[in-house]
């Protein structure tokens, strides 16, 4: 079977096109064997799609992909009850269905390393003390976790010294942080949160009250979607410009992933480009007929990853749209395939952490 | 308190654990003991001996035994 611990020792970006083909392939053949044999629905699909898994994969582009909204409607585990860890949610918002993920210890310890090992290739492996950009109550459930938690969970490793900058009704608590920021002056910082949240919840605030803070140690990670601010006119240079206005702050990451793949992130680069390490993938492929798109042409994203064991999710057709800009050859240095992010599908539902945050009071 | 107390009454704080049971302890072994738990336990070990650990030790530090080799390393002796 799969030998994650020394796979996940491998450098995240250290494959090119041909080696990382190979390795996914390699071991995406043998996930998709592992659910067909311990996921019944999972085995339904293949078998309904006349797919064989022995002789049908060349490729790991060749596995077919399920819809992630499936999450939703089924309950899909390659796992017994009793060897549930957690229940991920999706962060869907009242009235919508979310979806569940169900993890075991396995595969729930497999998400935390790939995330520090993705991550740390940005921010160095030394911790920082950290500003999350949030709210204290979004922990609470400790077997429950929606994807909003589990973030913040996850990105707490690199971070010290953990401070909340908003309260539990959303104000920002500018006495924690001015605190927070005394204690830590002149060191690197860390922050973390969704990237609506941000906007919303903290650069409106301090921009209301007229408080610029300083913040020219930080690195700021976010992510979770743009529908909101898109909604709002606000495209991701304005907002790392309006932040910059507030807080002085150089460093500003955007990441790109999902509760259905937890762990794998796509880390945005200095050059502004989201990143695929070695651990996942992405295609992009053609509304029309499912083909794959060319590097340049927009579609359909697909994300591929290798974590997912204790339940059928390591090849998903998310509902965004994207365009592959180019693969091994981004000026950062980074190996793989680099993407931008158009959004969400027309009539797709609406999902994404901070995308489904709804308005407050 | 000695270095070993310390410790020890880290986790019987934390987990709300009987020392008894300690000495086999591990990550994910009780429901108190998970992630959210984990990140309680290290910024109280990080808290106590005034040190700050590495990402790796992090996720490394995943039985009792196992947590007092990790602060050796920090020049931390238990």
């Amino acid at each position: 079977m799969i030998d994650y611990e020394k796979i996940l020792n491998i450098p995240p970006y250290a494959y090119d096109k041909k080696e990382k083909e190979a390795f996914l392939t390699e071991i995406l053949k043998d996930l998709t064997k592992h659910h067909y044999q311990n996921c019944s629905q999972y085995k339904g699909i293949l078998d309904a799609l006349n797919f064989n898994s022995e002789a049908g994969i060349r490729s790991y582009q060749d596995i077919p992909f399920l819809p992630v909204s499936l999450f939703k409607k089924l309950e899909l585990k390659s796992i017994k009850d009793e060897e549930i860890f957690k229940t991920m949610t999706s962060s869907g918002t009242t009235g919508q269905a979310v979806s569940k993920i169900y993890l075991d210890k396995e595969t729930a310890s497999h998400q935390q390393k790939t995330l520090v090992k993705i991550v740390s290739n940005f921010t160095g492996s030394s911790r920082m003390p950290m500003l999350i950009i949030d709210c204290p109550s979004v922990v609470k459930n400790r077997a429950m976790f929606s994807a909003r938690g589990a973030g913040i969970l996850g990105f707490s490793i690199f971070g010290a010294n953990k401070t909340y900058a908003l309260d539990d009704d959303m104000n920002l608590n500018l006495d924690a942080i001015e605190t927070f920021l005394e204690k830590h002056q002149g060191k690197p910082i860390l922050l973390f949160g969704f990237t609506f949240m941000i906007w919303q919840h903290f650069y409106k605030e301090l921009k209301k009250q007229n408080k610029k803070i300083d913040l020219s140690q930080g690195i700021l990670i976010h992510g979770g979607g743009w529908k909101k601010l898109q909604n709002e006119s606000v495209n991701p240079q304005a907002f790392k410009d309006a932040l910059r206005d507030v807080s002085f702050i150089k460093k500003i990451y955007d990441y790109y992933g999902m509760v259905e793949q937890t762990g794998c992130v796509y880390m945005e680069c200095e050059e502004g480009h989201l990143h695929a390490s070695i651990f996942s993938d992405i295609l992009t492929r053609r509304s029309i007929d499912f083909t794959p798109c060319d590097i340049g042409e927009t579609g359909i994203i697909e994300v591929v990853s290798i974590l997912p064991k204790s339940y059928p999710g390591h090849v998903l057709l998310t509902e965004d749209e994207g365009v592959i800009l180019g693969e091994d050859d981004c000026p950062c240095g980074r190996s793989g395939k680099y993407f931008k992010i158009h959004g969400r599908l027309k009539n797709a539902e609406i999902r994404g952490c901070s995308d489904t945050y709804g308005p407050q009071k | 308190m000695t270095n070993l107390e310390k410790y020890t009454q880290i986790f019987t704080t934390v987990f709300e654990i009987e020392e008894s049971k300690l000495k086999d302890l591990e990550y994910q072994g009780i429901k108190a003991w998970d992630s959210v738990g984990h990140m309680s336990l290290i910024s109280e070990i990080e808290d106590c001996f005034d040190i700050m650990l590495d990402t790796d030790d992090i996720i490394e530090l995943s039985t009792f035994e196992k947590g007092k080799e990790i602060l050796k390393k920090y020049d931390i002796e238990i």
